[in-house]
Formats: C-alpha cells, structure tokens, sequence
C-alpha cells in the first residue's frame, strides 16, 4: 500500500499519545493512566480524506538524552527515519515540564505539530493556554484536543498535511542559549563541518557539548579530534558557569521553557481541593492508603471467586441442559471432548478472564498505579527493587507476557531482570483459574487464599535470594504522580476486549482441540501409557492421580487448559469423584509454580536471553516439585 | 575546657535530639559516662557560647550554630570512617573509635581533601548519612573537576528535601550524586535555582512526593536526600 504521509507521536508519557494513536486508527494500543506502558513503538494507518496515512505511537520520554532504552529508540526514530511529521503530545496541564520537550524536538530540526492535550484537565486546574501566542512562539502549529474523547484528533492530522506542505526554517530560532554558549556551538559546529553521522549539524554539536554518550561514540569513531575540542569548549562553558556543561543546557531549556509558559499560561487558583486532591491524600495516607489498597486487592480477590464460580456454575448447567447423554466412540469424542472442551473455557473465560482484565482497565485508567508503586517502594526495595516493579507485578495477574515485556520500566538490567523473574511467579489470570476454580470451589475460598499466601511468599524469598546474589545495587524511583480520572466506560471495555481477544483466537481452539485428542487417548488407552511413563512423579511423590501426568505437560502450553482438561480427563465435570481435597490443593499449587506457559517463556527468551529464561524455568519446574511432594506430606497428616 | 570535650556534647546531642528536639541530662550524661552535676555545667558553657538553649528541667536543644556545628563534627567522623574503612581496609569494630579520637584534629582543609579523594560518599560504613559540605557548589562533580581548590563556603543553611516539612517550600542548590540520576532529575526539571515544596512522604523512609513544576513526581528516599534546597 502507498503511504502518503508518516506521522509520529512523540512526548513525555502519559499524555495521551496512545489514546490519539488509537482515536486515529482504530486499532488497540494498550493504555493506561501511567507513565512506561508504551515501551515499543506501535504502527497503524489511517485514511484522511482519500490519503493513506502511516501513525507511529512513539514511547513516553522527557528528553533527548539517553537515560532510558525508550529515549534512544524515540531519538533515533525522529532523527534517523525523518517522519514527514511530529506530532509533539503536550499536557496542557504541565505545560512548563512538556515544552522542556517540545524544545528539543524544535533543537532537532523535526517537522512539528503540537497536539495540546488533556486542555480539559488543565481547565480543572484553572489553567488557560493561549494557542495563538503559543503557536508564534513555537513555529509551530497548535492543535488543542481531548484525546479520550477524540475531540480535536483530527484536526492534528489536518495541521500536519498542511504543514507538511510549508517548508520553513523559522523554528530553528525557536531556542537560542546564552552568547557564551551560543559561540561555542558555532565553534564546534565548524568543526563538525564534513561529520556526518546523520543527525543536524547544530543538535549534534550541543549534544557533544552535553557529553551525550551515544553521540559523542558515534563522532568519536572517526573524529576523535572532534571530541577533543567538544570537551575542551564544554569546560569552558563549565567554568563560566561553575556547574557540569550538560546541566547549565538543562537548565537554559527550562529557562526558555519557563518564559514560553509566562507568556502564554494564565492560571487561576481554585479555592477548594478537587476530589481528586482529596483522594490523593487518603490513598497516599501512611496507613489509610495501605489500608486502602488491601482493601481493594482482597475485595478484587473475593469478588473474582464468588463472581467467577457462580457464572461458571450457570455456563455449565446451560450446557448440561442439552446434554444428549448418548455413549460410544464418536459421542464421546465429541461431547467430551469437544463440548465439554469448549463450555468448560467458556466458562474460565468468561467467569474469571474477561472480568479481571475489566478491573485492571479501570485500575490502570484510573491513575491508581502509581499510588501502589509509591505506597510499596519501601517495602519492594527489601527485595531488591523500588515501587515502580509493582506496576509489572500487577499487571502479571492478568498475564505474564505483557508483564515481562511492561519491566522494561526498571531502569537497570539487575532490577529488570528481578522483576521479571517475580513477574513470572505471580499467578496469572489462568492460575488464578486453577486456584479458584479447582481448590476455591471444590475445596474451600481459604484454601484458594492460602494458595496465593505461599506465592507471595516465595515471590518474596526469591526477591529476597536474587536481591542477595545479583551483583550491583537498586536505583530509586524516580516516576511522575497522574492525576486521578474517572475511568471511561468505553476505554476500559475496549481494553479488556484488546487484551480478552487473543485468548479467543489462540487459547480456545487450543483448548478444544486439546480435549478431544485427550478424550481420544482416554478412550484408546493412550493416555494411560503416557502418564504412567510420568508416575513416579506425580503418583509417586506427588501423590496425584496417574491422569495429570498429561495435564502437566498440556499445561505448559495454557495453564487454564489444565483444569479444562482436568475435567476431560477425569471424565466427569464433577471433579470432586475423581480427585481428594489434598490432590487438588497439591495439583493447584504445582500447576500455580511449575513453569511459565509457552508464550511466557518465549516472552523471557526475548527480554533476557535463553541463558536466563532457561534458568527461571529451570529453577521453576525444581520448586513446584519439591513444594508440591511436601505439601502433599504436610496435608495429608490433617485431611 | 578543651574544644573537644564541646565537640562530643554537640555530637552526642545532636544524636539524642536531632535537629530540633530537647534532650534530657540524664540522657546525655548516661551516653558521655559523666556525673550528671559535671553535664550541667557544660551545658552552661555550651549555652554562653550560643550553641545550646538548655533551662534546668526542661533539658538541651541545639541552635542554629550549634546544629551547623554538630552537623560539621558528624560529617568528619563518619567520612573518616569511609576514610579507614575503603582505604585503610581497618577492622569494621575498630574504626569508630579511632574516627572519633580523629576528628577533633580534622581541619577543614583536610576533610575536603577527604570528601574529593573518598569521591563524596553519601554514608558511613554503618548507613548513616554524611551530610554535605558547606562549600559554595553546586553539585559534587564540580568539585571533582575543580583543580585548585578556591571555592568559597556557603553561608546558606541547606537541607536535604526529606527534611523538608509537609508543604513547605525550598529552592533547590545542591544535588549530590553521579551523573545518570542527576542527568534524569534535571530532565525532569530539578535544576538548581529552581522551587519546589514537599507534598508527602511514605512511612518507615519510603519515597517523598514533592511537586515541581507544576507536576507532581515520586522520588525515591536515596535519592531524595542528595537533593539539598534552601528554604525560602
């Protein structure tokens, strides 16, 4: 297809660029009132009035420099790729921290169009922005919008065609430092004169100034002279100024930043403190705000076991009702295995799944997060991280790839690499499908809650030994506090489908086809060869029927498939005849730490490397099986 | 009465009362083994000298140049314990008793030197903070790259922003600490100069939220207390 324009969203996060991304083309980038959820840049294309239009969702980032892998991959993509033009995302709200942004970008030479967003929240906040005067002073055009409820979305790409169009050089002047600075870059840049390493002239003088590591490699490869004189200019300058050259441009930026907003930002204080406020100092309260998010976490608990069993309970019966209760090879293939196959999903997916990533949209749109991360920094850093793991962590409970690949968020390779290892322990939405639905129903909810105790236990351990014998040692958190806002209806319901969807396409017809071939093995004989072949584990030490054997290695492939198959193994929907209470604790609680599912682990190979995901796996399937053969012990003396 | 003996009662008050609190004379006659009778009397000459506020019964509190002063006697004992630990490699039970005889013969010359060469530790071999210099810097690597040492002492009071109380306001000028972090606190605009107020912290020294900028941002307590402002 023929791309007429490419367009990139590029800001500080958690402004709103994957929402515009999304009002823009349709498509269902993960959103979130924190800042860190986009961590790879998403492409769609949109039709504009007969023009195919290429969006690039860009990660959130609050400079140009190379702080973060984020940075590095939004700069290289603005300077390298030459989009036709940048949306620049600015909240309206913050406007002094964002132009800080917008002025590099304008320092890079990049084609601008700035999205001026959230101007709805900054209106609460008694802020008014003048576009016009903003506009003059940027060179840029200004778009205000409302990302989450797409007004002005497309009037950006409107602005952006037409600018396109202009050609003009004008922004160049937007930032003009000091006269000592000033002649220092000029200095340098006619040194620079024939380097190219494909980024502006000026912008890679004043990032040689600043010591940027990657550029001054870059230069440095063939110009060594060049660094040479850069680093004697930026003495000079931080000699002048008795400060580290690198911050005396920071703090120019600001400068400048400081005096745009000045002239274009009148605010007006209100009085009374917004709910908002008022929620923020009880959810943040040294023991209020613990309280508080106990409360909700166990209520979210208590609500998935009740909610989760009751529909699960009236998905079956439904299906029980038309029941042809026919016998012989091919009904039973069918009805056991494929019926069964699919109500028994049907009904985890519908029970357990979809309702937990309902809550976790309204979690993450509400800007609660961040609270979390700020009440548990303290306790996180016993085990080797700070507060910001727990956004990863949380999310881990609906399912562990999306996790792993949200750790990036951890600023240090050690603190990512903790994180994901605990991210991979948290039981899962399909875990949780396991725990609630073999031993919450069939057993009893505080068995199921004693289930998650010893996982976060462990998790705890664990945390504890790698904090131990990982070299290096944890960075702060640094992380910018979201306002609250109610959570949008629709938002929420279109993640939850966005997140809900991959599992009908992969997991169900996995699922299904999964039980028949079980049901046929049932049937012929198979099944029994093959789990005797794993017996001295599971029968031997764990003291579980012959028939899990295979589950457990179905499982390793979608965990929730195990209790699916459970019962297409069992032969009967009522496990309760095929297996006792300890059986299902035991199985639940192997089935909750053996190893993570195959996507799982092709997510850790990604972000680690096969070395350590094979280690985590490794280490896993050790400790279910030594924990699962003492549990057995340990229960079957009082059950 | 030596300097000294001064010294370990600013120290030892400091210790007890911290920055503003009262300490009792039993406290500190029980801390320094002295007879309480002895205590008191020192605390007269302590209170001539401006560096104390002590009433009979009521007991001791530091001054404002008291404070300076217990803050300057704890910053050389415990860089001197850095000093003897890292360099001297000295048994760990040793070195607070030998930092102790030291650093009453500590000149201010030397405890720069100390800070350059220990290359500005933040906190003694057994956790404590070591409170900044008095120097007139802006952060440390200025110090790092200054050859001759010329900088003139800063007469401000600073304060790390964890000393900071709930909704007070402060300008930030001076932030301790290596490049990275304070490469990523200036891009989030802490700059020297600029105002920010602390809005809350977590308890058992958890993070600080403070609003800078119009924006609120958490921050970890490491790295919140080598960010010293000036109150306003």
């Amino acid at each position: 297809m023929k791309v007429d324009l490419v367009v990139a969203l590029a800001g500080n996060a958690n402004v709103g660029k994957s929402s515009i991304f999304n009002q823009l083309t349709g498509l269902g980038q993960i959103i979130g009132n924190w800042p860190g959820k986009t961590v790879e840049k998403a492409e769609g294309v949109l039709l504009h009035h007969g023009k195919h239009i290429k969006i690039i969702d860009l990660p959130g980032i609050y400079s140009l420099s190379t702080y973060s892998q984020e940075e590095i991959v939004s700069r290289e993509y603005i300077a390298l790729e030459h989009p036709d033009i940048v949306v620049n995302v600015v909240d309206a709200a913050a406007l002094e921290r964002n132009l800080f942004f917008t002025l590099q970008l304008l320092e890079m030479g990049a084609p601008l169009v700035i999205a001026l967003n959230l101007v709805d929240v900054a209106k609460k906040k008694g802020i008014t922005i003048n576009e016009k005067k903003l506009q003059q002073l940027l060179y840029a055009p200004v778009v205000p919008t409302i990302a989450t409820k797409g007004i002005g979305v497309h009037e950006i790409v409107d602005a952006a065609i037409e600018q396109t169009a202009k050609q003009s050089s004008a922004y160049k002047n937007a930032i003009r430092y000091g006269p000592e600075i000033e002649t220092r870059i000029e200095k340098l840049e006619r040194v620079l004169t024939g380097v190219n390493i494909g980024y502006p002239m000026r912008w890679t003088a004043i990032k040689l100034l600043e010591g940027d590591s990657e550029i001054v490699n870059k230069v440095g490869e063939k110009h060594p002279d060049v660094i040479v004189a850069a680093n004697i200019l930026a003495g000079e300058i931080s000699d002048i100024h008795k400060e580290p050259c690198s911050t005396v441009i920071t703090s120019e930026r600001y400068a400048v930043a400081a005096r745009i907003v000045k002239e274009v930002q009148t605010f007006k204080e209100s009085e009374k403190s917004s709910i908002g406020e008022r929620f923020d100092a009880l959810s943040m309260h040294s023991v209020w705000g613990y309280v508080l998010m106990f409360t909700i976490m166990l209520s979210i608990l208590m609500f998935m076991s009740f909610f989760g069993g009751w529909l699960s309970e009236i998905v079956r019966n439904l299906f029980e009702s038309i029941n042809p209760h026919m016998t012989g090879f091919w009904p039973d293939l069918l009805w056991n295995g494929g019926v069964v196959g699919l109500y028994a999903t049907l009904s985890v997916a519908l029970g357990f799944i979809l309702p937990f990533y309902i809550i976790l949209g309204v979690l993450e749109d509400s800007g609660y997060l961040p609270k979390i991360a700020y009440l548990m920094d303290r306790p996180c850093h016993t085990i080797g991280l700070h507060g910001k793991a727990c956004i990863p962590l949380l999310l881990a409970f609906g399912c562990n790839v999306p996790a792993c690949v949200g750790c990036r968020i951890m600023e240090t390779k050690r603190d990512r690499f903790i994180a994901i290892f605990l991210s991979t322990l948290v039981p899962c939405s399909a875990r949780t499908v396991v725990i609630l639905g073999l031993v919450g129903a069939y057993v009893g909810v505080q068995w199921a809650l004693a289930l998650y105790l010893i996982d976060f236990v462990l998790i705890f351990l664990i945390g504890r030994i790698l904090n131990r014998f990982l070299p290096g040692v944890s960075v702060g958190i640094i992380m910018e506090m979201p306002p609250y806002r109610l959570p949008s209806g629709k938002v929420v319901m279109k993640q939850a489908w966005n997140r809900f969807k991959p599992f009908l396409i992969t997991a169900l017809p996995l699922i299904i086809f999964g039980s028949i071939i079980i049901e046929a093995m049932r049937i012929t004989d198979v099944l029994y060869l093959v789990s005797n072949a794993l017996s001295p584990v599971t029968v031997v030490w764990l003291g579980l029927p012959a028939f899990t054997g295979f589950l457990f290695i179905f499982g390793v492939l979608r965990k929730e498939a195990a209790l699916v198959l459970l019962m297409t193994a069992a032969g009967t929907v009522d496990i309760r005849s095929a297996m006792s209470p300890v059986q299902m604790i035991v199985f639940a609680l192997v089935i909750m730490i053996y190893v993570p599912c195959v996507a799982t682990i092709a997510a850790l190979v990604r972000e680690t490397g096969w070395k350590k995901a094979g280690l985590i796996t490794l280490t896993e399937i050790g400790l279910a099986i030594s924990l699962g053969g003492i549990a057995f012990r340990l229960l079957s003396l009082f059950m | 009465m030596p300097q000294e003996h001064i010294e370990e009662y600013l120290e030892a008050i400091y210790d007890i009362a911290g920055r503003e609190g009262t300490a009792k004379t039993t406290e500190i006659a029980e801390r320094l083994k002295n007879a309480p009778a002895s205590v008191t009397e020192v605390f007269q000459r302590m209170k001539q000298k401006g560096l104390v506020r002590y009433e009979l019964h009521k007991g001791v509190s530091l001054t404002g140049k008291g404070y300076k002063a217990a803050i300057k006697m704890k910053r050389k004992h415990r860089l001197l314990e850095v000093f003897l630990d890292k360099m001297l490699h000295l048994p760990h039970e040793n070195i607070h008793e030998q930092a102790c005889k030291m650093e009453h013969t500590l000149t201010d010359e030397t405890e720069t030197a100390l800070c350059k060469t220990l290359k500005g530790p933040t906190e003694c071999p057994h956790g404590s903070p070591i409170p900044p210099c008095n120097l007139e810097v802006k952060n440390c690597q200025e110090c790092f790259s200054e050859q001759n040492l010329t900088l003139e002492k800063r007469d401000k009071d600073i304060i790390a922003i964890t000393s900071l109380k709930h909704g007070e306001k402060a300008k930030i000028v001076f932030v301790r600490g290596g490049g990275g972090v304070m490469q990523r606190l200036c891009d989030l605009g802490l700059t020297n100069g600029t105002i920010i107020s602390l809005l809350r912290e977590a308890p058992m020294n958890g993070p600080v939220e403070i609003c800078v900028r119009g924006c609120k941002l958490v921050i970890g307590r490491g790295i919140a207390e080598k960010i010293f402002v000036q109150k306003t």
